[in-house]
Order: structure tokens, then sequence, then C-alpha cells
């Protein structure tokens, strides 16, 4: 390294020179130490995103037949559950009849839950949207699910009825693949 | 300087209500102004981008633990899976791969920096001798580290290395299979390589809280070798901020630089291509190398003929480090005025680096030419062999007979009384004789 | 500038060949007796700090791979999906997440993949989606290994990062097979390729000085002028098809290259300045400073 050297003894002087000029240099020196810590900062955040090959987890294709009517099969999506039930016409008339309900939390219409045609099925993700915790099958006091972690109550629709959880259970994005089969995610 | 004074003041009320219970603020801003000698060179800034490397490969490393999984089965894959998926994780996994790289050229400069200006010196022991912990624990980690991708290399450094401890006598074999955890290296070995590997740079942060602190305590050396007088703290002595931190800054960024190219254009350059092979317990690679940082140790070990000896000598390699300050019978610190010792530390760092060329070579291969000459025991003269066994002597040699005997011997070069004296004066010019 | 200073320099040089040294003895490969031939270079256009892997090249690649090599090498590390990865061989804007990308999707069906059936639990064979693994040709090493006289045909993932000049080398030892020369004792189901790596001296009954340069390899010359159909014109020859293979082989053993130089040219501009700006600062603040 090329440093000169002033014969002048003991001239602690580093502010010489233009104040405005010198300034500017420590602080764009300090601005890119910052940058630079920024763009260090930057990957180790990332990294802990989902991965690709979390990201490619691929929809699951589920064969409609094997829920019988009035019972529910639970499957595994992204690491989820996944409730398919097979609603009876008595619990299809109950959920119709409560669809103005003063009760529900987050009033949706048990149409808008389904698909058109497909009215008998519903399809939710099996985390009670409390805390997470997955809800009993049949049990509460609406003939849905009754969650044991906190005591929230979701009809047949999977509609929040009573108890601390805020909304009603989610629908995820499926479509029917064809009448007997339902392609999630 | 453990009796540089206080100078921080405290200025608000939250200051003041902290400095009473938890000096903190304090602790720092009297390290901020620490009185550092004035003539320190670009050789003493290795010492901050030392601390760069150990918090990068620490941080890199809690990094990569989220994705890696220690078991036979799946490490290889899930180090692959680090570079595919992960969001950045090729990046993450070449600075820790190259990192580990860059940290030993720091120390090794580090190390030659104290030996060269004699920084191990009284009243500096305690600072080298804590130093040499460092450099051991570092070749430890590094060691583990390796082992954890499940590579060929990986499997068969472990086995060759940990097949070291098993030429102990007696007590070898059942130490051997305590530290593998088996029979041989396995599910158990990685794991436990693992874990080890994730608490020894804790273990060597707080090697580097001592030496720190004993470096404070006795205060830093400098070019010129010599104490500085209390009455000339103020004329030789500056504040390590700003000016030591930004000449720290600069030289960190042309480390950094050198350390992108490797880990953006060079990634695998530093590593081995039969690293990305999964490990195979039934075949071993043709031509095993250890990392570069370890060739010269390597080396070491090759040039003894038994077993034992081998280990002995590697092992000894590192322990004369640690009695290094009393190995030296000079007066005089800097070998700026000790040309003789000078020439022999030259010497010795052209030997240091054929001790890392000659770990890399198979031991029978002829150095020059394809020729043979005689055999001379159990090699042929012209043989990367005997070309380490008299490198190694001169390891132990440079250590054990030059520098206590030159230090009683040599005539040593006028020191200067201050170390104004040779910047204001140009008595530098004592330089030009070496 | 003092003379101090310039002392300072040589040892600066000094020290920086003793790094250069070490780094250099570190990175070349010890060369072993009886040494295979220097690879051939492959002129790839993914070489150099701006190379970048040529698409077109990629897709005969993975062509060549599918319908040659993955009758014997799996890639157990490379999913469908990744062929339609940013840089990878289908890489289409329009798809930024390769699982909706419809010729990946296409690529993937064409596949087989072995899978439980979800009622029954009987093991069955499915069309593989963009979200499975490359289909590995045997179930396990033992029935590879078995399949192919003991030796068992490499996974190929990440190929070119194991072997010294991957891409050059696979591409020097596909194109490279030759006639035994006379007087090498070949044995059964071996074959002679100067690109091998391997030491021939005790299979070599002619003069000591004169040992041909490679080893035996297991795999019989793998590819044949003609063999693969490409329809972008490349000539269909066992060099094209050994260029090609070679590419793709070095994209899926770094798929992030590109990435990687690219984030790398940023990083180093900004390092440039970085040490400018900071290089001022030192020296206004050690201005007037003797040291």
């Amino acid at each position: 390294m090329a440093e000169s050297v002033v014969h002048t003894q003991d001239t602690h002087s580093p502010e010489g020179g233009d104040p405005n000029r010198r300034d500017f240099i420590h602080i764009a020196a300090g601005a890119a130490a910052v940058g630079a810590g920024v763009m260090i900062a930057w990957p180790l955040i990332n990294q802990m995103n989902p991965a690709a090959d979390t990201l490619a987890l691929a929809s699951i294709e589920f064969d409609l037949t094997k829920v019988q009517e009035g019972q529910q099969v639970v499957i595994k999506w992204q690491g989820k559950p996944v409730f398919v039930r097979y609603r009876t016409p008595a619990e299809l008339q109950r959920v119709i009849a409560d669809d103005n309900a003063s009760d529900l939390k987050e009033p949706q219409t048990d149409a808008e839950r389904t698909k058109p045609g497909h009215e008998k099925y519903l399809v939710v993700v099996g985390s009670c949207t409390h805390l997470g915790c997955v809800p009993t099958f049949g049990a509460g006091d609406y003939g849905g699910w009754f969650c044991p972690c906190h005591g929230s109550h979701y009809d047949a629709s999977g509609r929040i009825r009573k108890g601390p959880a805020p909304l009603n259970l989610v629908v995820p994005d499926y479509e029917f693949a064809s009448d007997t089969r339902v392609k999630i995610g | 300087m453990s009796e540089h004074e206080s100078t921080y003041v405290p200025k608000t009320g939250v200051e003041k209500w902290l400095d009473t219970r938890l000096p903190i603020i304090r602790f720092g801003a009297d390290y901020m102004s620490l009185p550092t000698p004035r003539n320190l060179n670009y050789w003493w800034t290795f010492g901050g981008i030392l601390a760069l490397c150990l918090m990068t490969q620490i941080v890199t490393g809690i990094v990569l633990a989220m994705h890696y999984t220690p078991n036979v089965d799946l490490a290889f894959a899930s180090v692959e899976r680090i570079m595919r998926d992960v969001n950045g994780g090729w990046l993450i996994r070449y600075v820790h791969a190259n990192g580990a790289s860059m940290f030993f050229i720091a120390v090794y400069l580090h190390m030659l920096r104290g030996l060269y200006y004699g920084s191990y010196k009284a009243p500096r022991e305690m600072i080298w001798i804590i130093g040499c912990v460092i450099f051991f624990l570092m070749i430890a980690t590094a060691f583990l580290g390796y082992v954890l991708p499940w590579g060929q290399m990986s499997f068969w450094g472990a086995e060759v290395i940990t097949n070291l401890i098993g030429a102990i006598p007696v007590l070898g074999e059942p130490i051997l299979i305590w530290l593998r955890g088996g029979p041989a290296i396995d599910n158990a070995t990685l794991n436990r390589f693992f874990s080890l590997h994730y608490l020894l740079p804790f273990a060597i942060l707080g090697c580097v809280v001592l030496h720190l602190w004993a470096l404070h305590a006795a205060g830093q050396n400098n070019p010129v070798g010599i104490l500085i007088p209390k009455d000339r703290a103020k004329k030789d002595m500056l504040p390590f901020h700003p000016y030591f931190t930004v000449k720290d800054g600069f030289a960190i960024i042309l480390f950094l630089i050198l350390f992108a190219i490797f880990v953006f254009y060079q990634p695998n350059a530093l590593g081995h291509a039969d690293n990305y092979i999964p490990a195979n317990p039934l075949q071993t690679p043709a031509h095993i190398v250890p990392e570069w940082y370890m060739l010269p140790f390597y080396a070491i070990l090759r040039a003894v003929p038994d077993k034992f000896g081998g280990v002995v000598a590697m092992f000894g390699a590192i322990g004369v480090l640690f009695v290094l300050p009393w190995l030296d019978t000079s007066k005089v610190r800097s070998m700026r005025y000790r040309p003789t010792m000078r020439t022999f530390f030259i010497i010795f760092l052209v030997v240091g680096v054929g001790l890392g060329w000659c770990g890399g070579q198979l031991p029978d291969a002829p150095v020059i030419g394809s020729f043979k000459t005689f055999t001379l025991i159990d090699g042929d003269l012209n043989s990367y062999l005997w070309l380490t066994r008299v490198f190694t002597l001169y390891y132990f040699a440079f250590f054990l007979i030059i520098m206590p005997l030159i230090g009683l011997k040599e005539q040593p070069l006028p020191i200067p009384a201050t170390i104004s004296e040779p910047v204001l004066t140009g008595a530098d010019a004592v330089e030009q004789k070496g | 500038m003092t003379i101090g200073m310039k002392t300072v320099s040589i040892k600066t040089i000094l020290a920086s060949a003793a790094v250069a040294l070490g780094l250099i003895s570190a990175a070349a490969p010890a060369m072993a007796a009886g040494a295979a031939a220097h690879p051939r270079s492959g002129g790839f256009s993914f070489e150099g700090p701006f190379g970048t892997y040529d698409q077109g090249q990629l897709q005969r690649g993975y062509k060549v791979y599918h319908e040659v090599c993955a009758a014997c090498h799996g890639m157990n590390l490379m999913h469908y999906r990744n062929l339609g990865d940013r840089h990878g061989p289908f890489w289409n804007p329009k798809y930024p997440n390769p699982n909706d990308n419809p010729v990946v999707k296409a690529l993937a069906a064409e596949n087989q993949v072995p899978d439980i059936d979800s009622e029954t639990g009987e093991p069955i064979q499915r069309d593989a989606t963009p979200a499975d693994k490359f289909r590995a040709p045997y179930p396990n090493a033992t029935a590879a290994a078995a399949g192919n006289g003991g030796a068992a045909p490499p996974d190929l993932s990440v190929m070119a990062k194991a072997r010294h000049d991957g891409a050059n080398y696979i591409y020097s030892l596909l194109s490279g097979y030759r006639a035994a020369p006379a007087g090498l004792q070949i044995r059964d189901g071996q074959h002679y390729n100067p690109y091998m790596a391997g030491d021939l001296t005790p299979f070599w009954t002619g003069d000591h000085h004169d040992v041909p340069p490679g080893g035996f390899i297991a795999m019989p010359p793998p590819l044949q002028n003609g063999q693969v159909t490409y329809d972008d014109g490349s000539p269909q020859t066992v060099d094209q098809y050994a260029k090609d293979v070679a590419a793709f082989i070095a994209w899926t053993s770094e798929p992030k290259m590109v990435e990687r130089k690219q984030a790398g040219f940023g990083v180093m501009i900004f390092l440039l300045i970085f040490a400018g700006l900071t290089y001022a600062s030192y020296r206004r603040i050690w201005k007037g400073v003797a040291h």
C-alpha cells in the first residue's frame, strides 16, 4: 500500500480539507457498509422461505367413492389434513336452513362453500381457524365439528358458530376432475 | 493497553442509568478509543478479517444446519437439495465451503505475522498460546465439517484421520471404536461429527474472547516490536476508531473480493471432485488428499515411516507452536532487526508451502523428471517421500534448533527507541538490507 | 512513499505468491502414473465468467440422455420440474412455476414411475408428474450392478462436478472410444478409452515407456451416428451427441451456475465501489498522520 507520510509530527487532523467532501466520503462508505449488510442479510432470511421442492408438492386427486354418506375421509395435502365429507340430506337441509343464521361470525351460504351440482360433498382444510388444532368429526352443538383444544363449534358446512375461532374452516382450491374425483390444489 | 483510562462520559439519562448497572456502552466506547500503535501495517488487519471469517462460518453454518440431514442415506442428497431447492442455498453453501479455506488463508497469514514480528514473546505468551488453541480447534472443526457432505473424500478422510487415533499403543483401538461409535465410519459417526461440528465453533468463539482479553491486557505488538513507553503513549498511539476501523475495514473489503472470486467464479476449485461422488464404504478413491490447508501436516504425517511416529510428528508440528515463546531466545522481537533470522524465516515460508505441495503428491512419485536415482532406506531419493522428509526436518529444526541458537548468537541491528523514530527520520532504511 | 513501504510491498508479493502457490497446489490434481489423456475442449457456451447455458443444446442433451443414457444411468437428484427451471432446457418465462409448464408436464408423462396405490397399497406404475424424480433405471444398486456385469452405472446428477474438468471430460470420454492398441490385453466386458482414469501398465505387453493413456471402462461405446433424431438441424453425430449430453449433465450438476455468475458480477462491482469509497475514507482519516 502506498501511504504518504507527512512530516508534520502529530498532526491529528483527520478533518483536513473541505469538510463537505470529507463528510460525503465517510457517509458514502458507511452507506455502502449498510448496503453490504442488507445484501448479506437477505439470502440469510430468504433461505427460510419454502424451498422449490416444497412449492412443487403436487396437487392431489381423491376418489370420492371412498367416502360413505354421513362420513368423512381425512387426507393429507401439503402437510395439512383435508376433510372430505359426504353429507346426509338431513345435514344438508340443516346447514342451508342456517345460511342466514344470526350467529354466523363469517356469514357464508353453504352454496358458496361447495361446487354446484356437488353440494353433498364438502371439502375443507381440517385446521381450526383459532390455533390450528384438528376439529373432531360429528361432535359439537351444530352437528359439524368440535375443536377439542379451545371449544370451537363448527356446523356441517364448516362454519364457525360458537367458540373462540374467528373464521369458517377454509375451503381449499379444488375442482371436480370427474363426478367421482376431486383434484385438490 | 490495560492502563488505558476510560474517557466515556454518559450523556443522556438512559446512558447514565445503564452505566451504573451494566456499563456495556462504556465497554464498547473504551474499546473503540483503545490506544493502538500508529505504525501497525496491513499484516495487522488479519485479526479483524478472522473475526469476520468466524462470524461468516457461524452464521452460514447455522443456516445450513436448518436444511442439512445428518444421516448416511440422506446427507449427500440434503446438501444437493440445499444447492438446488433452498432459496439462495447454493450461495450459502458455497460461502461456507470456501469460507473455510478463506479462514485458513487468513489464519496462516495472521500466525506468520506473529512469527515474523515476535508477537508471541513476553509479555504476550498467553495471546499466542490461546491462538494456538484456536488454530487446533479450527483444524478439528474443518475436519468434522468436511465429513458432513458424505462424499467419497468425506468418508475416506474420516476413515484415515480417525485411524490415526488407532495408532496409539494399547488404547488406540478401544478409543477408535468409541470415537466412531462402531467398528467403521457409519451413521453414528456422522451424527456425532455433525453435533461436534456445530459445537466447536462456539468453543472457538470463547477462545477468541480470551485471545482479545489477553491482547488488551498485554497490549498490541507493532512492527518495530518495542514496548511503547508510557510517556510516548500520546505520540505513538492512535485511538482504534476511526483510524484502525477504517484500515481494517478496507483490508476486509479486499479480502472479500478474493472470497467473492472463489464463491462466484471458482466455487469448487479449492475442493476435490471426488467429494461429489456419494460415500461408498466399499471403494476408496484412487488418490485421497485432505483439504489444502491440512496438506503440510498431512505431509509431515507421511514423512515418518512408523504409523504411531507419524501421528506424533503431525501433532508435534502443531504442539511445538505452543512452546514457541520459550524456544525463541532473542531479546529482539521484530525480525526487521534480525537479518539472520529473517533469512531462516523466508526459508521456513518456502518449506511450509513445499510441505503443502508434497502433501498433495503421491509419496513415491518422482520430484524431477521421471527417472530414478538410488534407493535410500525405503524410498528413491528423487521422490516426494524424501523431499517431504527434508522439509519436515527443517520445519522442526526451525523451531527447536535454529530459533534458540540464532537468538543467542545473532547480532541484531540497532533498534529504534520509539516507533515514531523510524517513521519520521527514515531509519526504516535498515530494512533495505533485507 | 518511503523505503519502508517498498519493503512491505515486496513482502506482500512474497506472501501472495506463497498463498497462490498453496492454492494452485490444492487445485491441481495430482497426476497418477499412466495418466488418462487430457480431455479435449467441447467449446462450451457456459465456460468463462459470463458463460451461460445454450438452451437448444440443453434440450438436445436431455433428448440424448432420455433416449440413450437413461436406460442405465439414473439422475436421482433431478426432478422433471427442474427441466422447466430458469436457465434450464425448457424454461419458459410464461410459466414461472415449472410445474405448470405444459412441455415439462408432457415430458414427465412420457415416463412411468413406481408408486403405491392409495387404496390397495399395492405397488403400481403411473405416469410421472413434474414433481417426480427422474425415473430410476433400476430399483436399487444391487439390481443395477447385476444388470451390468457387476459394475453399477453411476448416477449422473452431479457427474460434471464429480470429475475434474467435468463437461470436457464427459464429452471426451463419450466421443473418445477407439480400438485398443495392439499389445493391450483387454478383459472380458471391458473397453478401452484413452480418457478413462486408470493405469494400463499391468495389461500392456509392449514397451514400458509407451503405455497407452487411459483405462478400461465397462460401458460399451453408447453413441452411434444418427441414433437420436434432432429436429433443429444440428448434426446427428456422435461428437455432437456427446457435446450436447455433456452440456446437459453440466447443467444438472450446477443448475444455479448462471444465477451464480450474474450475482457474482453484481457483487464484484459493488465490492470494487465499496473498496474505493473505503479507501478514500481511509486516506482522509489518515491524512497528515505520520505512521
